[in-house]
C-alpha cells in the first residue's frame, strides 16, 4: 500500500473531520512544523467544506510530492458539483454564494504556497494546493 | 454531552479537547447557552489550549456563541489559543475581532471578575 497518498471521499461532515486528521498526520510525518501543520490542516478543512457545501460530495486526494529536491504535500480537492461561475469573484475575500464567511478559497490560498483552480459550470471543480518543506 | 461544562463560582468553563465535528460544535453551543440559563453564570471561559485547528466554521461557531451569550447578558472569553492557531486564523482572515481572549484560565477568570458589575 502506498502510504504517501490518501484518497478520502467527502460526503458527510464526519468525512471533513477524517480528512483533517489524515492531513495533519501526513504533514506531521513529512516533517512540517506545528504552524504549517495547522495551515495545511485548516486548508484541507476549508476545501472539504466547499465540496460539501456546493457539490454535496467529492473527494480529496492527499499526497507527498517532490520537485527539484524539495518535498511537499499536495491537496487535490475535486467534485462534480455546479462549478464556479466567476473564479475572480470566488477568489475575493468576503465573497460568498452561501451564507458562509466567504474566506474559503482566498483564505486557503494564503495558507498554502500554491493554489490552482479549474472549474466548469455544470461540470465540476478541481482545486490543487501545495505546501513545500523549507 | 461529550464535552464537560464545569462551573466555578459563577463562571462556566468548557475545555475543548478534541477535533469537533460540526454537529458536536453546534451541540456544544446549544448546551452552553442552556447551562447559562440553568446556572445563572455571568461569564463563560472557553479553553482552546488543546485545540489545534480553528477553521472558518469553528471560528464562526465560537463568535456566534459569544454573541448569543452577550444577548443574554453573559460574557464569553476565549483562553489558551495556541500560536499555530492564531497565525492560521489571522492568515485565513477569521480572527476574533470582538471577543475578548486571554492567555489562560486564570487570566480569563481575573478578566471576568473585573468585568462583573458590583
Amino acid at each position: 500500500m502506498d502510504n504517501s497518498k490518501s484518497n478520502i471521499e467527502i460526503a458527510t461532515e464526519s468525512d471533513v473531520v477524517q480528512v483533517r486528521q489524515v492531513g495533519r498526520e501526513l504533514s506531521r510525518k513529512l516533517g512540517f512544523g506545528l504552524t504549517d501543520q495547522a495551515r495545511i490542516t485548516t486548508g484541507i478543512s476549508e476545501l472539504a467544506r466547499n465540496i460539501l457545501l456546493y457539490a454535496g460530495s467529492g473527494q480529496i486526494i492527499l499526497q507527498v510530492v517532490e520537485d527539484q529536491g524539495r518535498r511537499g504535500i499536495e491537496i487535490l480537492a475535486e467534485d462534480k458539483g455546479p462549478g464556479i461561475v466567476c473564479l475572480e469573484q470566488a477568489m475575493t475575500d468576503g465573497f460568498s454564494t452561501s451564507r458562509g464567511l466567504g474566506v474559503g478559497l482566498p483564505g486557503t490560498k494564503r495558507l498554502m504556497d500554491e493554489l490552482y483552480i479549474e472549474s466548469s459550470v455544470g461540470i465540476g471543480t478541481r482545486v490543487v494546493a501545495r505546501k513545500w518543506l523549507n | 454531552m461529550e464535552i464537560p461544562i464545569l462551573k466555578i463560582k459563577d463562571v462556566l468553563i468548557v475545555s475543548i479537547q478534541l477535533d469537533l465535528s460540526d454537529k458536536l460544535a453546534l451541540s456544544l453551543q446549544q448546551e452552553l447557552l442552556k447551562q447559562i440559563t440553568k446556572t445563572g453564570a455571568f461569564g463563560v471561559l472557553i479553553d482552546l489550549t488543546a485545540v489545534e485547528i480553528v477553521d472558518s466554521f469553528m471560528s464562526r461557531i465560537l463568535t456566534e456563541t459569544a454573541q448569543m451569550a452577550a444577548v443574554m447578558g453573559v460574557k464569553v472569553v476565549l483562553v489558551g489559543i495556541q500560536p499555530a492557531v492564531a497565525m492560521t486564523m489571522v492568515e485565513l482572515g477569521v480572527y476574533f475581532k470582538d471577543i475578548p481572549t486571554c492567555r489562560n484560565l486564570e487570566k480569563g477568570l481575573d478578566y471576568l471578575e473585573n468585568k462583573k458589575l458590583p
